[in-house]
């Protein structure tokens, strides 16, 4: 099931992931600039973002109720909080600080429960603002160091970021994939944000050490750049093999911050501990403790909406499948679980329906534009044995181009006519009569000589027979 | 003797004066006496003038008039003003023009106060003195040998001289009532989050607090009245009704406690002394009980605030990097640019207070020095929340001593005799409670001597309570004014 390799020997992984999301606001987190992605640089900026002298900043109330739904689909507590000043100098930072939350964080306490049921804790999210972008030109692979020139966008400086903290409980590169995925379908179910990694609306450092079990964790290792949900896994693997190396030849592992290349798929030494930032914390003095009442807390937990495992676990009581199968997965993170469950009341099987959509809807979005009646109607004709599964492909793939269509006419059109049961009862004597050692075999019990039988009736039907018809038949026939 | 807020207001209404003559009396003044005692950075009187002008036509059209039309008034040169120069007296600001204005600013003009220019101060309100200032030195219009206190000296230099009818200045230590004490002015810090300090360019941002400097205790009730209020661009601005400080000084003191601090730092000259002996009389004379009340933290106010407000500057002066405005100092690179700007940008003791306060809140220390100094910060205000359950208000010095000689505090290697003389002011600031400085006579060389008087917070209506009977004793005292 994983694309990872696991670690050799009895090593065992220890990884924490800190995610940052941008808020989905209409406004940053302490003025009115719009919070807009991919506009002309320097448009949506105002004397807070720019930090100018006098400038105060004013928290945006909507990016707190955004930042208590992610802590309350996290199973946070949300607490009375406080925001701190993180001091650094860096150029695309206009006050030389950044307001963060510190010691009094607005959630903590959460878990994350990953697909297969292993719950991953959450330390906290905590509110703080973006920073802005620089672009350094003319250096070596787009470092500031050695570059010409730095141009400086601040359109997502202080657009406001929920930081979330998980606790050291993943033990795999693959449980890692698990919990971006499934916390990536939480932010985008609750509205909080986009979460696209690939615009950087939602951004993965990864604490990675290696220890061997009953014995304390391992010295760690921080890696950021790493952009994708797939280099997390490449990233975590890389550096887990990079310790155990350095272990395993007598070396220790020094604590620092790591940079992922995704070029040559390694990560590289940015800063070790002695020269880490001292962010000389103190308390935000323009702004004052922040502190939601119980009632906005109830009114923001009840409007939450259902949450991908919940929504998953109902398409699976409504189909029978698992619900961490991949097809539960996949079409409840496209968010077409609402309309796959419709299919009942139109009169289709839902399992069936679950499958097309699973298959054939992958650039549909929440509300796809085929009518449910006609898949529903597909698949009571797949049912009633008026078209066979690879026919069925077939009508689909047309009325998804087409946005829609009656499966019935498409059939007809093709002529899918369907086999009666005595034409088919023919083909099935006739296999039975042509394969003698085949249908000795299957008689007596042994099930993979049904596929020979089978393949018989569908090369003489030419396709049109319906193979869990013919299995029935042959299960028949054997008395 | 100036005219109060009222008169002038009055007289531009009923026809009697107008926004020109007060104003040309003002700029008279300013031509008399600037050049010597270096009160603003800027006058701007081309603009002014024409504002008068506006505000007479209005008159005389029967257009409705603001509540300060006519009035003029200077502003600290840390309140940001749009389009005009506004450089805390600093060489790091060169060039910069604000694209806004502070809101305390917007409220005055909207009240059709006129702006006669931005006052001098000490470097980003850094000083006791204005000697800090990159500017030159503001002088004492009493004697202009001697400072006029600071940081805000240019604003009380500048209503003590006649060049406005009142100011606005900012205390983060005692930046208001200091100089306002030795330029012979009324001068208010109200409770912290009064006034709004949006557009108030920070020095401690959780001690600055904007006020006013006025010649009499109504004017600065008039002007409190005004700009006081919760402003939704400031998140610290307290979203309360503020009473109304007019209605409050036509209240004597029958029956107000007034606290005397027995356990206050001692330091004050004995005719500093002299004056608050006679200030506590004054006031039993005029209805008021004199209680004694214990303030143990009081004295250590100095201490703690030397930490604390170094380390909200070191943080809030980060931003002056040379890249988006103010000064820039080319150099070889990037790195050598931000350290050229900001060596020639900033003076001594700017720097000075940067590293200190780099310092406090730096990985290893936090805890022995900025940490120490919130656990007193916190007893300060406790030890003051309990002598006000025993005083309404309490009355100490404003400064320790009278204006003093310029140059006679600025030796490096003895800093502390500058710092010291906000030793009486600073704890309002750490606790945010309100404090105001009222001319009480004079000591030493004929020079003017400030009672300050502080209260608990939001209690500015028993702190005027207080101010009003003052003012009325020093006038039948005879006081020179």
């Amino acid at each position: 099931m994983s694309e990872y390799d696991g670690l050799p020997g009895d090593w065992q992984l220890v990884v924490g992931l800190e995610v940052h999301v941008e808020l989905a606001t209409a406004t940053k987190l302490f003025s009115a600039s719009a919070n807009r992605f991919g506009d002309e640089p320097n448009t949506h900026i105002d004397a807070v973002t720019l930090g100018l002298p006098g400038a105060l900043p004013v928290l945006n109330r909507n990016a707190v109720e955004l930042a208590m739904r992610i802590g309350l689909a996290l199973n946070c507590t949300v607490k009375p909080c406080t925001f701190h000043r993180k001091n650094y100098f860096y150029p695309d930072m206009p006050k030389a600080y950044q307001i963060s939350q510190y010691d009094e964080p607005l959630n903590v306490d959460g878990f994350l429960p990953l697909p297969g049921g292993k719950q991953i804790g959450i330390e906290r999210a905590h509110l703080e603002e973006d920073t802005g972008k620089s672009t350094h030109i003319g250096g070596v692979s787009g470092r500031i160091h050695g570059s010409e020139a730095s141009l400086i966008d601040f359109n997502r400086a202080g657009v406001p970021l929920v930081e979330i903290v998980s606790r050291p409980d993943i033990r795999s590169a693959e449980e890692a994939r698990q919990y971006l995925s499934e916390l990536r379908a939480i932010l985008v179910a609750v509205g909080a944000s986009d979460a696209k990694m690939e615009e950087g609306s939602m951004r993965c450092d990864v604490n990675v050490s290696v220890h061997k079990p009953g014995t304390p964790f391992g010295t760690r290792c921080e890696i950021k750049n790493v952009n994708s949900i797939r280099s997390v896994g490449r990233a975590i693997e890389y550096e887990a093999r990079r310790q155990i190396d350095l272990i395993e030849s007598g070396e220790r592992v020094v604590q620092q911050t790591r940079h992922w290349s995704e070029d040559d798929g390694r990560t590289h030494t940015l800063r070790s501990k002695e020269d880490a930032d001292d962010y000389r914390y103190f308390l935000e003095p323009d702004l004052v403790p922040l502190d939601p009442s119980q009632e906005w807390i109830d009114a923001v937990r009840a409007a939450l909406p259902p949450l991908p495992a919940a929504r998953r676990q109902r398409l699976a009581d409504a189909t029978g499948i698992a619900a961490d199968s991949e097809a539960a997965m996949v079409v409840v993170e496209r968010g077409q679980d609402d309309y796959v469950l419709s299919a009942a009341s139109a009169g289709g099987d839902v399992a069936r329906v679950l499958v097309h959509v699973k298959e054939a809807f992958a650039e549909q979005g929440a509300e796809p534009m085929v009518p449910i009646a006609d898949l529903a109607k597909l698949t009571s004709m797949e049912l009633g044995g008026q078209l066979t599964a690879t026919q069925a492909k077939t009508v689909l793939a047309e009325i998804v181009d087409a946005g829609g269509g009656d499966p019935a006419a498409i059939a007809a059109k093709h002529g899918f006519e369907a086999m009666a049961a005595d034409d088919l009862a023919v083909f099935v004597d006739q296999a039975i009569a042509e394969q003698p050692d085949a249908w000795a075999k299957f008689r007596a019990g042994e099930g993979k000589a049904m596929g020979a039988l089978v393949g018989a009736v569908m090369k003489a039907s030419k396709g049109k027979a319906d193979g869990k018809a013919v299995t029935a038949l042959l299960n028949q026939r054997k008395g | 003797m100036a005219r109060t807020i009222r008169e002038i207001t009055a007289g531009v209404r009923d026809g009697s004066g107008t926004a020109t003559a007060n104003l040309e009396a003002a700029l008279a003044n300013v031509t008399a006496r600037e050049d010597e005692i270096n009160a603003f950075n800027l006058v701007l009187d081309e603009q002014a003038r024409a504002d008068a002008a506006a505000i007479d036509a209005s008159a005389k059209a029967g257009d409705e008039l603001g509540p300060l039309a006519g009035v003029t008034v200077a502003l600290k040169d840390n309140l940001c003003t749009r389009g005009i120069p506004t450089t805390c007296s600093s060489k790091i600001l060169d060039g910069w023009r604000p694209p806004y204005d502070a809101t305390v600013v917007s409220v005055l003009r909207d009240a059709g106060a006129i702006v006669v220019g931005k006052t001098n101060m000490d470097e980003f309100a850094m000083g006791s003195s204005t000697e800090t200032s990159a500017f030159g030195p503001t002088r004492n219009p009493f004697d202009t040998t001697r400072v006029p206190g600071g940081s805000s000296g240019g604003s009380a230099a500048a209503v003590a001289a006649g060049f406005a009818d009142f100011s606005i200045g900012s205390d983060t230590g005692g930046s208001i009532r200091q100089p306002a004490a030795l330029c012979g002015v009324v001068g208010v810090k109200p409770t912290y989050g009064y006034v709004s300090r949006y557009g108030l360019i920070a020095f401690a941002s959780s001690l600055d607090q904007i006020g006013p400097f006025t010649t009499s205790v109504e004017d600065a009730a008039v002007v409190l009245d005004l700009i006081g209020g919760h402003d939704p661009l400031d998140s610290t601005s307290i979203p309360v009704e503020r009473p109304s400080l007019v209605e409050a000084i036509r209240r004597d003191v029958a029956g107000l406690r007034v606290g005397r601090i027995t356990d206050l730092p001692q330091g004050a000259d004995p005719d500093v002394v002299e004056r608050l002996e006679a200030s506590f009389d004054a006031l039993r004379e005029a209805g008021a009980t004199i209680v004694d009340v214990q303030v143990p933290a009081f004295t250590y106010g100095l201490t703690a605030y030397y930490l604390i407000a170094p380390a909200e500057a070191s943080s809030n002066l980060a931003r002056f990097d040379g890249v988006r405005y103010g000064l820039r100092v080319d150099a070889a690179d990037t790195n050598a640019m931000y350290s050229a700007t900001r060596s020639a940008g900033f003076g001594d003791e700017v720097k000075r207070r940067i590293m200190l306060g780099t310092y406090a809140l730096s990985a290893g220390y936090y805890d022995a020095y900025y940490g120490k100094a919130l656990k007193v910060r916190r007893l300060i205000s406790d030890d003051l929340a309990k002598a006000y359950e025993q005083a309404d208000v309490l009355l100490t010095p404003a400064s320790p001593s009278v204006a003093f000689p310029l140059g006679s505090k600025n030796d490096p290697d003895n800093l502390l005799s500058m710092y010291l003389c906000d030793v009486y002011t600073i704890p309002a600031n750490m606790a945010g409670h309100p404090g105001m400085s009222v001319p009480f006579g004079n000591g030493a060389d004929g020079l003017p001597v400030g009672i300050q008087i502080l209260a608990g917070t939001l209690n500015e209506v028993d702190m005027f309570r207080a101010a009003a009977a003052l003012e009325r004793a020093a006038g039948s005292e005879g006081v020179a004014k």
